[in-house]
């Protein structure tokens, strides 16, 4: 049996999650056994059948006192007996960031061997993977030996897709926690922004050196807000100080993946590109046509963004009346 | 106060990373090193910690001699000690690195623990997520990861963790671990006064040794290219109508 850790917010599994389950179908498939899921903390009947809606057959749900809240320990502990108990021939989660955190923290439990952020993985006595390093612009082809592969794979490294659906059936799982799993546990949530966010924005106007200043960014917010979407922006521009650092796309910032990502005055050097290349589609503006960006993009404006930004701001005003 | 930072010597790439023919490595011929970006801040972080606390910040990484010029940098921007877990290469399978360095740190410490250890919450190159949890756990401290902001008080490390549209806040017990990510801050360049004490200072070296663990090594190569037929709209203002066509036909209007 494949088990696969489902992360959940707010009641919902999130897109990552989901990802893990269709990345799992295909391996349990590879691998000749069942696709099992775990619900860590809850037992909601939609969070259940979300999980057979991706071919999940049987959920083991993990509930307890002590599990109020996300907590690296918590899940890691929750994780470990799992495998001591349910026997499964591997263990998949996604590669967010608590997916690493918890995962890896199972793995120092069981001091076993851990493999984050795979492509491809294909099982075996020795299994052969494929993984993520630099952030997307290198792969590794890895062997893992071990008596329970743990893995994860990559954020955004397969689309989300429902498929052979099955009707889950939950099952408890009994788990045995105490006190010491709560130290690390979330202990209060600050909520800055509600609304729309840039790992979730539809659209993302980013914005590169060429914005050439703080206040530059200025058309760049307007066109986002126009469009519903979120401004983002290169390494170079938070390590200037124009931007905070949460607005940062790239390997050491956010993963983005809207519908469309208009990259204003950036150059797309590899640390960017891997942040943004999950974008369905990417639009480029940008003086130099031999840009990097702009070689990779399925469309592009060759100009100076402070003069099309704002002439496009004005063509959707017209539009939109 | 006693602060610990675990660093890593990496390549620095520009546009794109190549890999040597027998697929081992990055292809550093022409590329500069630096120290992998979130474990940049956490020193920058550390230095600040001891700045308003006082203490002493010592840098640890793991790896070849080369890896000393990352222990120098990080004293020439505030740290105190340095100290090179030597290792025959900088490419140590998690589990293996992870043994390594607990085992150096305990060697260290003795009896009188860090306050604080901070790692990296991934290396820039191999980004394995997971030597600073396995560490962190050998030594029986709480770990948490993707830390941007830290507050000690006497017996509490207050830690923050960017999530979507805020952040979590945890709060441990010294001595902890935390996995810190860029953003923490902004690290300062360097000063002559801290070039001058980066050329003198002494640097502690520790033989590693610890056993393999379960994931090995085949080769890297670069991931197929993303070949795309880039349509020109058009040039400056005159394109924007294309542009929203685009934008209409993606139905993000």
């Amino acid at each position: 049996m494949l088990l696969v850790i489902l992360e959940h917010e707010n009641g919902q599994l999130v897109e990552a999650a989901r990802e893990a389950l269709t990345f799992g179908r295909v391996l349990a498939e590879k691998m000749g056994e069942d696709l099992e899921a775990a619900l860590i903390g809850r037992d909601d009947d939609d969070l259940v059948e979300a999980a057979g809606q991706y071919g999940a057959e049987t959920v083991h749900t993990a509930t307890h006192d002590l599990l109020t809240d996300y907590g690296p320990d918590a899940y890691g502990s929750v994780i470990a007996q799992m495998v001591e108990s349910l026997d499964p021939d591997a263990v998949l989660s996604c590669g967010s960031d608590r997916g690493n955190e918890f995962m890896a923290n199972a793995a120092a439990r069981l001091d076993a061997p851990f493999v984050a952020n795979c492509t491809d993985a294909n099982p075996g006595d020795t299994w052969e993977m494929t993984r993520v390093q630099w952030g997307g612009s290198l792969l590794e082809d890895a062997t893992l030996t071990a008596d329970v592969p743990l893995l994860t794979c990559g954020l955004h490294a397969v689309a989300a897709e429902i498929g052979d659906e099955e009707d889950a059936d939950a099952e408890e799982f009994d788990v045995d926690l105490d006190e010491s799993v709560t130290i690390t546990m979330v202990k209060d949530r600050v909520v800055q922004e509600a609304g729309v966010t840039l790992p979730t924005a539809p659209v993302v106007v980013g914005g590169g050196r060429g914005v050439g200043s703080e206040d530059g960014f200025g058309q760049l917010e307007e066109l986002a807000a126009l469009l519903g979407g979120r401004v983002g922006c290169s390494r170079a521009v938070t390590n200037l100080g124009w931007r905070p650092h949460a607005d940062q796309v790239g390997q050491t910032g956010t993963r983005i993946a809207p519908e469309i990502y208009i990259a204003s005055g950036i150059s797309g050097a590899i640390q960017h590109w891997v942040g943004a290349m999950a974008s369905k589609h990417i639009l480029a503006i940008n003086t130099d046509k031999e840009a990097n960006m702009v070689t990779k993009a399925d469309w592009a404006v060759i100009g100076d963004l402070h003069e099309v930004i704002p002439a496009i701001i004005a063509e959707v005003q017209s539009r939109k009346g | 106060m006693k602060i610990l930072c675990c660093v890593k010597r990496v390549p620095a790439p520009g546009a794109k990373i190549n890999v040597t023919a027998d697929g081992q490595d990055v292809d550093a011929a022409h590329l500069g090193f630096t120290t992998s970006p979130h474990e940049e801040c956490a020193v920058e972080g550390a230095v600040q910690l001891i700045e308003e606390h006082g203490g002493e910040v010592t840098v640890l990484t793991l790896g070849t001699g080369d890896a000393e010029e990352q222990l120098r940098y990080a004293v020439s921007v505030g740290a105190t000690h340095g100290v090179l877990v030597e290792a025959d290469t900088n490419q140590w399978d998690p589990q293996r690195t992870a043994q390594a360095i607990t085992a150096a740190i305990r060697e260290l410490e003795g009896d009188e623990p860090f306050d604080l250890i901070m790692f990296g919450n991934e290396s820039a190159d191999a980004g394995g997520f997971q030597v600073g949890i396995r560490t962190a756990m050998a030594l029986g401290r709480p770990i948490v990861q993707g830390i941007k902001g830290v507050e000690i008080s006497d017996d509490t490390i207050t830690a923050r963790r960017e999530i979507d549209g805020g952040f979590e806040v945890y709060e441990l017990p010294r001595p902890a671990v935390l996995g810190i990510k860029e953003g923490l801050n902004l690290p300062r360049y360097p000063t002559m006064k801290g070039r001058l004490a980066s050329k003198k200072v002494e640097l502690n070296s520790i033989t590693a040794s610890a056993a393999e663990g379960g994931q090995a090594r085949v080769k890297l190569h670069r991931p197929e290219e993303t070949v795309s037929e880039t349509v020109i709209l058009g040039t400056g203002a005159e394109a924007a109508a294309a542009v929203v066509d685009v934008l209409d036909e993606l139905g993000v209007l």
